[in-house]
């Protein structure tokens, strides 16, 4: 910090502009996050309405899309009439439903981002960023190239301005026009503070003008924060900060400025007359805002009241059998919702489970012949544990469509010629007769089915950089404990227990990671399956367990297994290890899995038009199989959109109740926990995980334009980190219009079975934890395992709450309404006769 | 017989383009359904006609179809021809667009605009089948412009951002500046030849060696204006950087037009008329170096493009350098076998370049090696990197591009005496003025009618120049274009004695579309308080058919083929001279420039981001 430059803070300045950029990751690692993460210390509706003044995001659906909603009664008249009481109280209750019904509003916007740096248009009829983004563009992702070009960026280990400055100072040919930004970027420190002198003047309106400038392009500025966070998320490892590229940017204004009116310019602020309304003033809100927001309520507790009485008249009378036939292990994901009740429903005696689908084992994965590590876990987590995947014998295939030769000046000559013939084939078949290619991104071959894994460590001292190769017996026995205890899942162990984890496939899909387990940092789960089915079947371990109070018997067997939600296929991993007994069982178990892979298929295919529902499900699963292989389908699986709820408590607590893959379940069991330690564990993550998938969809539903990454159609490759409309636009983070288009947006409400003092001590005992709650991101109710009565989180205190009564239909069987409607199907009671 | 099979592969597009017209929007499956059964019946019957042709000698057909128009001396005539360049042209044409289609017809599920979309496509099919069925130049021409205005429409489909239609209307604009080469050079070889010469005629050596041994230069030139709409078509330098920029539509629709069919068109229209430059080796070397250097320099751009798209266009462009080379050189098959693998091998990459990302990772984590750290050596590392920023500057093509446009954008805005008060009271009473002297034109010395007509076009030159740049009044620069016909109708009247039928004939399309243009902007103005030129309005938004209907209107007005103007300009150019440089140069520049102006109004007013910010709109960066 210089001292000459007291009103502006250059390190303050890039810390916020950081905070309110965009943060996701590079594509090949995906993950959801809460898309307005930097407003997450307000409550929902000021961060909202702020978040839409300040960058001009829509952060809720349009006042009309609201009211279609109520007058197709999806909105229901009594939850908006208790919506409007409870925030305006009785005495206004008329005039607020006329506000939200009827009256007239305008609802143009105008965000305050951009206004100060536009004056450069008004008072110049200049507009800079047409010149310097697609500069600045073209630089910024050649630096950060992944491997699309063919001659890398020259000079690339020194840092990203270091780099750029090197070879401006060997080469004949400039990225600058004029000389002073050269002279400037060749022979001065470069420091921002001086350039914004030269450019803006008044040191107070500096930090808006950063704002403005970088907020002009926020998806390479994020991406650059991003990755100057987290540079390991890149695997050719790049060097570079937001600081750099501001100042890059600030030289070629005035480059620009330069050569467009040599020395006719002034700073901007000293041409304006009024000084601009300051970015972070605090935004009030308005009727409009607050109608909105009545709206959002009312339309949230429409549905959630809907489950919530669905939970209540479930009848819970059915005795247990002692021994279920097996038992299987899934991710809490929402989208393995429909196949546990599917596995159910082929084998009543059978029990499921929900838990993260890492299983409790956290570590990074190095494939055979691979030269990096991929992280197996949730995204905060950084593990201590290498395993390595040895003895394969799978060959990976090369398509030469990729291959760099074709686009050289004489091998492409040759291989237009010959190649090119064989490419009119592939397009054929690929249209008429689609099958697997290298291209597509196959959940199964994450890991090869018959390789061999180092999961267990016998000498302390073996380490590959810093990481123990493999877990030791005790910690093993520490996650199986875990894993099994958070369950609920610590006696009654049948012969077999399935932990199957999820992955997805798709072809001509950028971000295939945001298909894949979330919990794996968006890859697939069979590695952490198969490592926990190890861990669970090691004699030493299961020792230990005993000694812990969790006998598995000598006959129990824990196999690993991956789901594919796309293809939904399931395949299972050592089999070969199983006992006699168990592999009968097995091969019987396999009936049940396929039938129920079928009836799922059939099931999420109401939402796709280019298949008909009421096919057979066998003929349906096929379909969707070569569906998940055609190049020409955007939409190879809908991934979690519509997702709402997250129920944790046991299956019982669930069982019978048809939820339409909305809903992520953690199965979790009070009863061996009464003092809520387990549950800590349980609920840390699930505002990060499923919070953020479901924020991640809010927004990009609300607003795909800014906040979403917009239709995918297209979208162009950059650098292999990122998308962007055309070849000079700007990166689109956010999800595509086809992962969020079905999607409604409601916040997501957490349903925990136990009692409310434990449930509101365990969110309480983390700051970072508790603000998801307090502040209104994350709807929470506690449902008292011995009274059923239901507490509704509010301002800090449970408070009893009991839903508007609404009958719940029995049906015997779903599927005439799944083959009916395309839509969201409501809550129904499943009772087979 | 064969004949018949022409017609048809000509007529059904066009029937199926009607036909994907009058489909309600919201019925995705039909409009669908109507383009796969139209693309796919034109390609199986291409196919069994292809079969039929060449077990049947395949011998060269070429047939007059329909004669437009007649006078003295004159005749505009459709042409069809029917041979081996055709044949290829169309086997890759149509089978990369059936199966596009039915690619479309499932990647474009839920898209808003689907119907825009097949729409399009049809379109540009019809204008494809056109262009290479031509029998003359003037067929080729209709051809060519529907090609352009469905590009246009086509790079602008997501007509709600602010990028897609800027490198739309950046990219017609070349178009359009091709299309001069191609006016002049029909011009010229009109006058060289005496009528309006097919490519069969082309063919007979005696007829074109004879006709060009005493004009070389007329000879040249006339190659020269076809290599420039040649190379402007196919992206070659200096117009490559449009190519890349293309890429802005859904993928499917680059691949199959920026990728394989529009851009390998250049090489198409030297393919036919290569008799004509045939034996001017000053042309050939000409074309040669013309190939090598986009070559050589694209080859160069496409290395260090980091995005998946731009480096398979400068890769094409590339080849397409490589192709001109081969026909410079006469090797006709081997261009034609290169074009198609070309055509088919960067369709192909276009279409699974979304797959890279996982396919190039996985590829990284198995294969990557560490870079070694850079070069040292001062000298080698002084070369390679200045060119390395030469190829990430794209060699300033871009700029170049832009530089192009400046001088006009300088002069017409320095025009701002024309405004809509002194248009009614000094340029309306000249031209009232102007026919007055048309009446009693004997009377007039003959030093002054000789500069007349140049005068009087370039009146209608600086007409179309402030309406080009003009920012605020829309309905000023649409009256400016109209007016701009009316000089120029002036101007050639005072040129050679003709019938004021032909100028009828001309002005007819002008009158009618720009009432039908001016109605519209004016119930348009009612509605919305705010439209004008200075920023994108997209009021397509709210008004699609509005949008509709005045894109009509721009084309009529632009003489485009759907009114009699069409043919009325290739006569207006008939009546000049060939010695007439400047009056040619400025007719033929106001003919473009109106066209620019008119698109450029259309996008202003229509398209872009919608300026009421009530719904979700993206941001201009994006």
């Amino acid at each position: 910090m210089n001292a000459e430059h007291t009103g502006f803070n250059e390190h303050e300045v890039i810390h916020d502009l950081k905070h309110y950029l965009p943060a996701q990751a590079p594509l090949k690692d995906f993950i959801h996050h809460n898309t307005l993460h930097a407003f997450q210390k307000l409550k929902f509706d000021e961060a909202t309405r702020s978040a839409a003044k300040m960058f001009g995001y829509n952060v809720s659906l349009s006042l009309d899309e609201f009211r279609n909603l109520y007058h197709s009664k999806k909105i229901c008249h009594e939850n908006l009439e208790r919506v409007i009481i409870e925030k305006k109280g009785k005495e206004h209750l008329n005039d607020w439903l006329n506000n939200t019904i009827k009256k007239e509003y305008d609802t143009s916007t105008s965000p305050r981002i951009g206004s100060f740096r536009s004056n450069w248009r008004s008072l110049y009829h200049i507009n800079l960023d047409s010149v310097t983004h697609p500069k600045i563009f073209r630089i910024l992702c050649s630096y950060l190239d992944q491997g699309i070009s063919i001659w890398k960026f020259p000079v690339h280990e020194k840092g990203f301005l270091t780099s750029i400055r090197e070879i401006e100072k060997n080469s004949s040919s400039s990225i600058f026009r004029t000389e002073r930004a050269k002279k400037l970027f060749l022979n001065t420190r470069c420091e921002i503070a001086d350039l914004l002198k030269i450019l803006v003047g008044d040191e107070s309106l500096y930090k808006q003008y950063i704002f403005d400038q970088q907020f002009a392009h926020q998806g390479w500025s994020g991406m650059v924060s991003a990755i100057e966070n987290q540079p390991e998320s890149l695997l050719d490892p790049k060097k570079i900060s937001v600081k750099e590229l501001i100042i890059l940017e600030c030289l070629f204004e005035i480059d620009v400025l330069d050569s467009k009116f040599d020395a006719n310019w002034a700073p901007l602020a000293s041409r304006i007359k009024d000084k601009p309304v300051d970015l972070f003033a605090t935004v009030a809100a308005t009727e409009i805002t607050e109608a909105i927001y009545i709206w959002q309520n009312a339309y949230e507790w429409s549905y959630y009241d809907s489950v919530l009485n669905g939970l209540q008249q479930l009848k819970k009378d059915k005795p247990k059998k002692s021994m279920p036939s097996f038992q299987a292990m899934f991710c809490i994901d929402d989208r393995e919702c429909s196949i546990r009740r599917y596995i159910e429903d082929n084998d009543p005696d059978c029990e499921t489970f929900g838990t993260p689908g890492f299983f409790g084992v956290e570590f990074y994965f190095k494939p055979e012949h691979g030269k990096f590590y991929s992280k197996l876990c949730p995204a905060p987590v950084t593990p201590k544990y290498l395993i390595k995947e040895i003895d394969t014998n799978t060959i990976r295939k090369k398509d030469v469509h990729f291959s760099r030769q074709s686009h050289s000046l004489l091998r492409g000559w040759l291989i237009s010629q010959t190649i090119g013939f064989w490419s009119a084939l592939k397009l054929f078949l690929n249209i008429f007769r689609p099958t697997m290619s290298p291209a597509t991104a196959y959940s199964f071959n994450h890991m090869d089915k018959f390789s061999k894994l180092t999961i267990e460590n016998t000498n302390s001292n073996e380490k590959e950089n810093d990481l123990q190769i493999g877990f030791t017996i005790e910690e093993m026995a520490n996650r199986i404990e875990a894993l099994l205890k958070s369950i609920g899942l610590v006696k009654d162990f049948a012969p077999l227990v399935y932990i199957i984890g999820h992955g997805s496939s798709s072809v001509n899909n950028p971000h295939y990671a945001g298909y894949d387990c979330g919990a794996c940092s968006g890859r697939p789960g069979s590695v952490n399956a198969r490592v926990a089915s190890f861990m669970a079947n090691k004699k030493h371990v299961r020792t230990i367990l005993a000694e812990r109070g969790i006998t598995i018997p000598d006959s129990t067997q824990f196999l690993g297994g991956l789901h594919d939600t796309c293809r939904d296929e399931v395949g299972f991993y050592d089999e070969s290890a199983l006992s006699s007994i168990n592999s009968g069982l097995h091969q019987k178990n396999g009936h049940v899995f396929s039938n129920a892979l079928d009836s799922n298929a059939k099931e999420r295919s109401r939402r796709l038009v280019s298949i008909d529902t009421t096919l057979s499900a066998k003929k349906i699963h096929e379909q969707l199989k070569t569906r998940s292989v055609s190049i020409f389908e955007p939409r190879p699986e809908l991934n979690h959109a519509t997702n709402a709820l997250c129920i944790v408590g046991g299956r019982n607590f669930t069982k019978g109740l048809f939820l339409d893959r909305r809903s992520f379940l953690n199965s979790y069991d009070y009863r061996i926990d009464l003092d809520g330690k387990i549950l800590t564990n349980i609920m840390k993550p699930l505002g990060p995980v499923c919070g953020g998938i479901n924020l991640e969809y809010f927004f990009s539903r609300v607003d795909n334009q800014k906040l979403g990454a917009g239709t995918k159609l297209p979208h162009n490759v950059m650098g292999l980190f990122g998308v962007a409309n055309g070849i000079d636009g700007d990166l689109r983070p956010g999800l595509p219009s086809q992962m969020i288009e079905v999607h409604d947006p409601v916040r997501l409400l957490i349903i925990v079975e136990h009692f409310p003092n434990i449930v509101l001590n365990v969110i309480k005992s983390m700051d970072a934890m508790y603000e998801w709650y307090i502040n209104d991101w994350i709807n929470l109710v506690a449902v008292n395992p011995e009274t059923k009565e239901m507490h509704l989180f509010k301002e800090g205190v449970f408070i009893p709450y009991q839903p508007i009564p609404q009958k719940i239909e029995v049906v015997s069987d779903i599927t005439p309404i799944v083959e009916s409607t395309l839509d969201n199907i409501p809550v129904y009671l499943i009772n087979k006769i | 017989m064969m004949h018949s099979f022409i017609y048809f592969f000509i007529g059904l597009p066009f029937i199926g383009f009607l036909l994907s017209l009058i489909t309600p929007r919201n019925r995705e499956n039909l409009i669908s359904k109507i383009a796969i059964y139209t693309v796919g019946l034109h390609f199986i019957s291409f196919v069994a006609f292809a079969g039929y042709w060449l077990c049947n000698g395949h011998p060269t057909i070429d047939f007059k179809n329909l004669v437009l128009f007649r006078s003295t001396g004159y005749e505009f005539f459709i042409d069809f021809c029917f041979d081996k360049i055709t044949l290829v042209y169309m086997l890759v044409g149509a089978f990369l667009t059936f199966l596009v289609t039915i690619y479309c017809s499932y990647y474009l599920h839920r898209e808003s605009g689907y119907k825009r979309f097949f729409n399009t496509i049809l379109f540009f099919y019809v204008g494809y089948n056109m262009t290479v069925f031509s029998g003359n130049l003037e067929t080729l021409f209709v051809g060519w412009e529907i090609l352009g205005i469905s590009s246009f429409l086509l790079i602008a489909y997501y007509r709600d951002r602010y990028l897609p239609v800027k490198n739309a209307f950046k990219v017609f604009s070349i178009y359009r500046l091709g299309d001069v080469g191609l006016i002049l050079a029909m011009w010229m070889a009109h006058h060289l030849f005496h009528e309006n010469i097919t490519f069969l005629q082309l063919q007979n050596d005696e007829l074109v060696s004879h006709h060009l041994e005493n004009h070389t230069i007329i000879g040249t030139f006339v190659a020269l204006m076809i290599l420039i709409t040649a190379a402007a078509k196919s992206a070659q330098l200096p117009f490559s950087s449009w190519l890349p920029r293309a890429m802005e539509g859904p993928t499917p629709s680059s691949a199959i037009f920026y990728g394989s069919l529009s851009v390998h068109l250049g090489v198409f229209l030297l393919l036919r008329t290569f008799p004509l430059w045939e034996h001017q080796f000053s042309v050939r070397i000409i074309i040669v170096v013309l190939g090598l250097t986009t070559s050589i320099i694209a080859t160069g751009i496409a290395r260090v493009q980091s995005s998946i798209k731009s480096q398979i266009a400068y890769a094409s462009v590339c080849q397409i350098g490589l192709i001109f080379i081969e026909v410079a050189c006469g090797f006709e098959t081997l261009a034609l076998f290169h074009f198609a693998g070309n055509a088919f091998l960067r369709t192909y990459q276009l279409l699974v370049s979304p797959s890279s990302v996982s396919y190039l990772i996985k590829e990284q984590f198995y294969n990557f090696v560490p870079r070694p750290t850079s070069l040292e050596d001062s000298f080698s590392k002084k070369i390679k990197y200045t060119f390395y920023i030469l190829s990430l500057k794209e060699f300033n093509l871009d700029t170049f591009i832009y530089q192009l446009w400046r001088p006009l954008k300088i002069i017409g805005r320095a025009l701002n005496f024309v405004n809509s008060r002194n248009v009614l009271y000094y340029f309306v009473p000249a031209y009232i003025l102007g026919l007055i002297c048309l009446y009693f034109e004997s009377g007039i010395p003959t030093q002054i009618h000789n500069f007349l007509p140049t005068f009087f076009s370039f009146i209608g030159f600086v007409m179309v120049l402030k309406s080009y740049t003009e920012r605020k009044n829309v309905h000023l620069a649409w009256i400016l274009i109209i007016m701009n016909h009316f000089w120029i109708a002036l101007a050639i009247s005072f040129n050679e004695h003709y019938m004021y039928t032909q100028s009828l004939l001309y002005l007819s399309g002008i009158v009618v579309m720009g009432i039908i243009g001016f109605i519209t902007i004016q119930k348009l103005k009612t509605i919305e308080e705010h439209v004008d030129l200075n920023l994108f309005n997209g009021h397509a938004y709210e008004h699609p058919k509005f949008a509709f209907v005045f894109l009509l209107s721009c084309l009529g007005l632009t003489g485009f083929p759907i009114t009699p103007t069409f043919i009325g300009e290739d006569i207006i150019f008939s009546h000049i001279r060939e010695d007439q440089v400047a009056l040619a140069f400025f007719t033929a520049s106001s003919l473009i420039i109106d066209g620019i102006a008119a698109i450029r109004i259309y996008s202003r007013v229509f398209l872009g981001p919608h300026i009421k910010t009530y719904h979700q709109s993206a941001f201009k960066s994006s």
